[in-house]
C-alpha cells in the first residue's frame, strides 16, 4: 500500500518561473494494483513518479508505503524497495557491461555489493530461463555487451533486471514511448505478463491512451496536479479510449496545448 | 649495442613504473568519466612521503603500503568534495591539487634526494637477495614488471566482483546504480580513492627509482596518463577481448618510449612538457576522429 499525503510540490520556488505542479495531493494505491497514469504535458505525472523515487524533493507531505514513512530517504534507499523502468532503454542497463553481468548486478539487488565474484556462474542456465521467458531470442546474448542491443531488446531486459529481486512496486515511466510500435507492444505485453506473475504493485505513466484502457486495474488522467479522472474495477473495464479521449481533448485544450 | 640495449631496458622500466598512472587514470577517466586532476598533486605527494620515509630510515618497501593509503586519502578529499560539497569534477580535482602542492613543500620541501647510502626498495635485501647478481638498471627493469604485472592482475580481478561491476556500471549509467539500491556518490569517491591511491604509489615507485622529489615534478602527469589510456584503447579499439589495464600499460611504455626517442635524437629538456601538449592533442584529435564516444570529451 502506496500513500501519498498532502504532497506540494513547486518547482523554482520563489522565482519568477515558479510553477506549483501538486498542491496537497492525495493518492493511495492499494497491493497488487495496476494504476496507469496519463494526462497532457506538464500535468505532473513524471513528477508523480519522481516524488514516489524520491527523485526531487517535496516542499511538504509524506509518503507512506506499508505503513511506514519514507518521505526523508534518500533516492537510493528507497529504491531497495522499488523497480523502476524509464523512458529511456538506455537508463535501465549499463551498456559496457555484458548481459550476464547486468543481470548478476541486478540479481544481487538488497544485498551487500563486496569483493565476492560479481558473476556466479551457477546462475547462467537460471537467467538463460528467464531471457527466453521474454521471447525475444536474449538468451544465447549472455555474454554480449548490452550497448550492442536494439532499444527494445534493452528496455526487455531492463523490465527483467528492476524485477528481478522482490520489490514493493514497479515504477513505469513512460517505458514503451522511446520505442516503435511494434516493440512498443512487445513490450507492453511483457509488463503486463511480469506484473501478473509476480503480483506486482506497478504505477505505469504513460502517452498511449489505448495502453492505459486496456492494461492495468485502475486509471487515473492529472491535469495540473488533480486527479481528473480516477476509476477501477468494473468502470475501468467499461472504459472506452474515446471516452477518455475526448475528456483529455478538453483538458488539453483548456491548458492550450 | 649494449648502450641501445640499457636505453631500452631504461625506457621499458619508466613505461612500466607510469603504467601505475595510466591504471589510475583509466579508472577515474574511462571507467567514471571523471577528469580527476588530483593526479598532479598525488603523484609527487607519494615521492615525497617515499622520500621523507627513505631518508628517515624507515624500511624500502614500508613506503610503498604508506603511499597508497595518503594516495587514497587525496583522492578521499577530491571525491568529498566533488559528492558532498557539490563542486564540479573538474574542479575538485584542482582544489586538491593546489592544496597537495602546499603539502608536498611541508612534507618534503622543495627538493629531497634519498643519498646514496640509503636502501631504495631495488637494492633492498630480498631483492638483492634473489637478484643480486643482476646489474641495477636490469634488476629495476624485473622488478617494476612484477610490480606492474601483479597489480594489473589484482585490479583485474577486482573488476570482476561484485563491487568492481558496480564501480563499472557507475561510469557507465549512474542511473542504473541507484535503481540497484546503492549510493552512486559513495561509489565515485571509491573509484577516486583507488585511482589516488596507484597513482601515489607510482610517485613512490619513480621516488625509489630516481632517489629524488621535487616539488614540481607532478605537473603534465595527469596528462601523461590521459595520453597512455587513449593510445591504448586506441590501439586495442578492435580488440574487445583485450583489458583496459592491459591497455593502459602498452600506452605508458609507447608513450614514454616515444618521448626518449625524442630526447635522443637531441629535443631540449625544457621543451619537454611542450611536445607532451603538442603529442598529446595529435593523440586527441586523432582518437577522436578514428574512434567515437568518449575520447571526444577530453
Amino acid at each position: 500500500m502506496l500513500e501519498l499525503k498532502n504532497i506540494t510540490k513547486v518547482y523554482n520556488p520563489g522565482e519568477i518561473t515558479e510553477v506549483c505542479v501538486f498542491r496537497d495531493f492525495n493518492l493511495s494505491v492499494e497491493e497488487g494494483a495496476f494504476v496507469s497514469v496519463v494526462g497532457s504535458n506538464g500535468s505532473g505525472k513524471t513528477s508523480l513518479l519522481n516524488i514516489i523515487c524520491g527523485s526531487i524533493p517535496i516542499e511538504s507531505g509524506s509518503i507512506v508505503v506499508n505503513g511506514q514513512d519514507i518521505t526523508r530517504e534518500k533516492e537510493f534507499a528507497r529504491c531497495r524497495r522499488i523497480g523502476r523502468v524509464y523512458q529511456n532503454p538506455a537508463a535501465g542497463t549499463s551498456p559496457g557491461l555484458t548481459m550476464l553481468e547486468n543481470l548478476s548486478l541486478a540479481d544481487n539487488k538488497g544485498k551487500a555489493y563486496g569483493l565476492r565474484r560479481g558473476v556466479d556462474r551457477r546462475r547462467r542456465e537460471d537467467y538463460r530461463a528467464q531471457l527466453s521467458e521474454l521471447g525475444l531470442g536474449l538468451e544465447d546474448k549472455l555474454d554480449v555487451k548490452l550497448g550492442s542491443l536494439s532499444g527494445g531488446q534493452r528496455q526487455a531486459v531492463a523490465l527483467l533486471m528492476a524485477t528481478m529481486t522482490p520489490i514493493d512496486f514497479l515504477i513505469l515511466d513512460e517505458h514503451t514511448a522511446a520505442l516503435d510500435p511494434k516493440t512498443a507492444e512487445i513490450i507492453m505485453g511483457l509488463t503486463d505478463r511480469v506484473i501478473r506473475e509476480k503480483h506486482l504493485t506497478a504505477i505505469m505513466v504513460t502517452h498511449n491512451l489505448r495502453y492505459a484502457v486496456e492494461y492495468g486495474s485502475r486509471l487515473l488522467m492529472l491535469d495540473r496536479g488533480r486527479a481528473v479522472l480516477d476509476c477501477a474495477g468494473e468502470e475501468k473495464k467499461n472504459l472506452a479510449v474515446d471516452d477518455i479521449l475526448s475528456l483529455f481533448n478538453r483538458i488539453s485544450i483548456e491548458c492550450g496545448n | 649495442m649494449n648502450v641501445f640495449l640499457d636505453l631500452v631496458a631504461g625506457t621499458l622500466t619508466q613505461g612500466l613504473i607510469y603504467a601505475l598512472i595510466s591504471y589510475g587514470i583509466f579508472i577515474t577517466y574511462k571507467i567514471l568519466d571523471f577528469p580527476d586532476l588530483t593526479v598532479d598533486g598525488s603523484f609527487p605527494l607519494g615521492a615525497a612521503v617515499t622520500a621523507v620515509l627513505l631518508t628517515r630510515g624507515a624500511a624500502p618497501w614500508l613506503t610503498l603500503p604508506v603511499a597508497v593509503l595518503i594516495g587514497a586519502t587525496a583522492g578521499l578529499c577530491t571525491g568529498l568534495i566533488h559528492v558532498k560539497a557539490g563542486v564540479r569534477d573538474l574542479l575538485a580535482g584542482i582544489i586538491t591539487m593546489t592544496a597537495l602542492f602546499s603539502i608536498n613543500l611541508q612534507l618534503a620541501g622543495s627538493n629531497l634526494t634519498v643519498p646514496r647510502a640509503v636502501d631504495t626498495i631495488f637494492t633492498s635485501r630480498p631483492v638483492m637477495a634473489l637478484l643480486g647478481g643482476v646489474p641495477l638498471l636490469y634488476r629495476k627493469l624485473i622488478v617494476s614488471t612484477l610490480l606492474a604485472l601483479v597489480i594489473k592482475l589484482i585490479l583485474d580481478a577486482y573488476f570482476r566482483t561484485k563491487n568492481g561491476l558496480l564501480l563499472r556500471a557507475v561510469g557507465d549509467n549512474d542511473t542504473l546504480v541507484t535503481t540497484l539500491a546503492v549510493d552512486k556518490g559513495r561509489l565515485k569517491i571509491l573509484g577516486l580513492m583507488i585511482a589516488n591511491a596507484l597513482v601515489a604509489l607510482c610517485g613512490c615507485l619513480v621516488c625509489h627509482e630516481q632517489r629524488s622529489f621535487s616539488a614540481t615534478m607532478g605537473t603534465g602527469q595527469m596528462v601523461f596518463g590521459l595520453a597512455a589510456v587513449i593510445i591504448g584503447t586506441t590501439i586495442f579499439r578492435r580488440a574487445s577481448r583485450v583489458k583496459g589495464t592491459t591497455a593502459a600499460v602498452v600506452g605508458s611504455v609507447i608513450y614514454k618510449a616515444v618521448i626518449q626517442i625524442a630526447i635522443s635524437l637531441g629535443l631540449p629538456a625544457n621543451l619537454l612538457k611542450l611536445v607532451t601538449a603538442v603529442l598529446f592533442l595529435c593523440i586527441l584529435v586523432l582518437g577522436t576522429r578514428q574512434g567515437k564516444g568518449a575520447e571526444r570529451r577530453a
